[in-house]
């Protein structure tokens, strides 16, 4: 195991990971649909852009999260640009916060995830329905935003996790 | 206060403009980018179609790529679930088969007067049908649509209607040149001029953006005749999109006056992407 830590592609690897899993999740949109739950649905990107960029902003560029933004509308079938918009958004916020906060902390940083995502589901449902007259279910909105601002704490776990590990890495 | 006021804008200078070590661009410079791709995508010049195009055909095939494990675990959910309620739908088949021989046999004879009576006042629809399998079936919260590996080399068009067996699916919103995308019935967005039958009443089957449909832009008491009988919905023809008569759902007593898609949109896989021709003879 002690090898495998030591060796360059794990490290590459997992220097990667978080860009690799953002890639992964637009080309999939993988929010568990495959589970049948009536009234269920998260957004993981969210999740994940939302820690990287406040936790460790140099693991994930905001060039390629313009990048994961075009792909996602493009699969989802909405108009280019609207959600690299919206990620970019929450970037804007994470950023503020970052300058705002000395040290992090969990609680805050999961209330101002609920503000973001309203914020940003708010812009998309107004660009989506108001500017390009796309009928959207406001319902699956909010809970979506719901189920992502609850499922924080989950993957904060499984990120800080691998955060560290990545620093680990890196200072190795 | 002042001072307040300095660190709120010195932090959100800060937040926009700053570009940490690794990063190439600033925040401003790609929400400026992104608002102008949205501007961009509005216009319909050639050079930007040609790009999303580009865009579209290469995303959907790699997006096709990445889906496969997703794909696999789906597969596996659905099979585990048939096997569970083996039991249950071989008994329901049991009686499908017993009333199918008799349908049969009365469908035959509709169908040939049927055509004699369109020969009688000239009328003839003729179709044109490209077999397409089903590329990305992403159960979107936001848009419920598939992505075909037909497109316009395959002569596919935007309106032409989607089949599942002999039930409609939807309808063709945009072409690539080696895949389309198709709007579902389920999409807030669908609205086909149907029939309601047995009582032969006009209305709109709107999409809900759930698995069922509801109809809309028909008569106000239209749900009187409705007691103690299944509704069953067919397209109208009207518009001249689809012929009439392809069947859509169903509503029964259980289902509260929401109309039961016959094809279960999450399992489609191969489909058919018809158009027709009204009033020719081929």
């Amino acid at each position: 195991m002690s090898s495998l830590n030591k060796s360059t592609f794990f490290k590459i690897l997992l220097s990667y990971l978080p860009l690799i899993m953002l890639f992964f999740s637009v080309f999939n949109e993988f929010d568990l649909n495959y589970l049948k739950l009536d009234y269920f649905a998260f957004n993981f990107v969210h999740l994940l852009i939302f820690f990287w960029t406040l936790r460790n902003p140099d693991q994930l560029g905001y060039l390629a999260i313009f990048f994961a933004g075009i792909i996602n509308d493009v699969v989802i079938g909405i108009p280019i640009g609207i959600s690299s918009f919206c990620y970019l958004i929450l970037c804007s916020v994470t950023a503020y916060i970052r300058n705002i906060t000395l040290s992090p902390n969990f609680m805050k940083d999961w209330i101002s995830l609920l503000f973001t995502i309203l914020l940003i589901n708010s812009i998309q449902v107004i660009i989506l329905d108001l500017i390009f007259l796309i009928k959207v279910d406001y319902t699956n909105y909010l809970i979506n935003s719901g189920f992502t601002f609850l499922f924080y704490p989950i993957f904060f776990l499984i990120f800080n996790f691998l955060n560290e590990r990545i620093s680990y890495q890196t200072n190795d | 206060m002042a001072t307040g006021r300095d660190d709120f804008v010195i932090a959100i200078r800060s937040a926009f403009l700053k570009k940490k070590d690794k990063q190439k661009f600033s925040l401003l410079t790609l929400v400026f980018l992104s608002i102008f791709v949205i501007v961009l995508s509005n216009f319909n010049f050639k050079a930007i179609k040609f790009i999303k195009l580009g865009i579209n055909e290469v995303i959907y095939r790699s997006s096709f790529i990445a889906s496969i494990p997703e794909n696999k675990i789906k597969e596996l959910f659905s099979e585990i679930k048939s096997h569970m309620e083996l039991h249950e739908s071989q008994q329901q088949e049991i009686v499908k088969i017993e009333n199918s021989e008799q349908l049969k046999l009365q469908n035959e004879f509709l169908t040939a007067e049927n055509k004699k009576l369109r020969e009688l006042i000239d009328e003839s629809i003729n179709s044109e049908e490209v077999f397409a399998k089903v590329l990305l079936d992403k159960d979107s919260p936001y848009l419920k649509s598939v992505v075909l590996n037909k497109g316009t080399k395959d002569k596919v068009k935007i309106g032409m209607a989607v089949i599942d067996d002999i039930y409609l699916v939807g309808q063709i919103i945009e072409v690539n040149y080696s895949n389309s995308r198709a709007l579902l019935l389920s999409d807030l967005n669908s609205k086909i001029p149907s029939v309601l039958e047995p009582d032969d009443i006009q209305a709109v089957v709107s999409g809900t953006g759930n698995n069922f449909g509801i109809i809309e832009h028909t008569q106000l008491d239209y749900k009187e005749g409705f007691e103690n009988k299944e509704i069953v919905v067919y397209t109208s023809g009207l518009g001249g999109i689809f012929k009439p008569g392809i069947p859509i759902g169903k509503i029964d007593q259980s289902s509260e006056g929401k109309i039961n898609f016959f094809s279960d949109f999450t399992q489609l896989n191969y489909i058919k992407i018809v158009s027709y021709n009204f009033g020719e003879e081929k």
